[in-house]
């Protein structure tokens, strides 16, 4: 089985972690820009977080056999930080890097009128740079977040086909099937969607524009969700076909649309550097 | 005043952050140290958001702000006993969103925080399944 995960935070992760996710199948990451985890306090942080996004830990990747591409963006929660605002500036020579295939995470927070205007023009550049956009939905208030989202979405004038609307459940995935966008869901070991209830939904729902995702970060959260869901979608009776299609075919078929995914197999070369450095930690 | 507060906090750990934000409603500072309380609120530790959810929180945020700084309380496991302004500046918006929250939390076959029904039954109106 070959997995694509198109959400995960590969940063918080271990090399345990993606030994355990080649094991698994998972050939390919995306990795979204995000928040830490605590607030970060200038622009500064965030340029060196983007350039590890795009150098240090694709090297990481390539040490256990995975392809990883990622997402750019000020995330709706630091959009709402005067101090870091200015990020807005750097992203476009971010956009035209050959490891970004979107830009993302972008959507709301806690739906200020900072929020509203980060989304926004982080919009139009996807629309300049002709990339796809992964659309996050708030935690809080969530339908009435992802509503909102969609007119968003929709008054941009961006092509719904190049959105993706990511953590979704029961109550917000119809309207977003409505709207012509993709839909993702990320699936947690204690918040969000589960394996049964991700099966449910897609058994419900079909798989058609459908992304499944384990967002695992520094938080509760298993880098292996995405391999545990292809197991329950074999156990609810999906063929071989549509598993591929759900954890395959669907993220290659959106990221895609960047026209940046390299997907090759990746030649795993155990004495490569990156910039001098190496995983090895001094072991000959 | 409030630019020696903004230093401490900034350069405060989480318990120096915490002291500063539960010091800010005994000062006469007005709305001024209402940045502090807003960075707590975008924290995910529940030390900070509680301390800026106090009687100056309560007091200087705006209701869009109010509202969502209560369901952030909901969603990490902070008391609603423990928060300033409760019930007085509860509202049927935020009465709107626990219920949807609610909702969600059924739909997900997981349980529904009981301190948030008293909120919601206040508007019966935005109860209904």
């Amino acid at each position: 089985m070959r997995i694509f995960d198109p959400h995960v935070h590969m940063t918080s992760r271990t090399t345990d972690d993606y030994a355990a996710m080649y094991d698994a199948g998972i050939r390919a990451v995306v990795e979204p820009a995000f928040w830490l985890g605590q607030p970060r306090t200038s622009v500064a942080s965030f340029l060196d977080y983007f350039d590890s996004l795009i150098g240090w830990e694709p090297f990481r990747a390539s040490q256990f056999g995975i392809r990883h591409h990622c997402t750019i963006a000020l995330n709706p929660k630091e959009a709402n930080d005067p101090r870091c605002a200015g990020v807005l500036d750097v992203l476009p020579g971010y956009l035209a890097k050959d490891q970004v295939v979107a830009v993302g995470e972008v959507g709301y927070d806690s739906m200020t009128p900072d929020e509203d205007e980060a989304f926004a023009r982080q919009l139009e550049m996807a629309i300049d740079y002709e990339l796809p956009v992964l659309v996050h939905t708030p935690h809080r208030d969530k339908l009435a977040g992802t509503l909102r989202t969609l007119d968003v979405v929709r008054e941009s004038g961006i092509p719904p086909e190049r959105v993706v609307i990511d953590h979704l459940n029961e109550l917000t995935v119809e309207a977003v099937r409505d709207s012509g966008c993709w839909m993702a869901f990320s699936v947690y070991p204690m918040t969000k969607m589960t394996e049964e209830r991700m099966v449910r939904i897609l058994l419900d729902h079909g798989i058609e524009r459908m992304l499944v995702n384990s967002a695992a970060d520094w938080g509760r959260s298993d880098p292996l969700k995405t391999r545990r869901t292809a197991d329950a979608m074999v156990e609810a009776g999906f063929s071989k076909s549509e598993v591929d299609t759900v954890v395959w075919r669907n993220p290659v078929a959106f990221y895609g649309q960047s026209g940046r995914l390299a997907l090759d197999e990746v030649d795993v070369d155990e004495l490569a550097t990156f910039e001098g450095n190496s995983i090895r930690r001094g072991g000959a | 005043m409030v630019g020696e507060l903004t230093h401490l906090y900034q350069h405060g750990d989480f318990a120096e952050r915490r002291a500063v934000l539960r010091a800010l409603p005994l000062l006469p500072i007005g709305a001024a140290a209402l940045p502090l309380v807003q960075d707590a609120l975008r924290t995910n530790d529940s030390r900070l958001i509680s301390g800026a959810l106090g009687p100056y929180g309560a007091a200087h945020l705006d209701d869009h702000g109010y509202r969502h700084a209560v369901l952030k309380c909901v969603f990490t496991g902070i008391p609603l006993g423990d928060v300033a302004g409760l019930p007085a500046r509860a509202d049927r918006e935020l009465a709107r969103m626990l219920a949807d929250y609610a909702r969600e939390r059924v739909a997900a076959g997981r349980d529904v925080p009981p301190d948030i029904q008293p909120l919601i039954d206040a508007y019966p109106e935005v109860g209904a399944p």
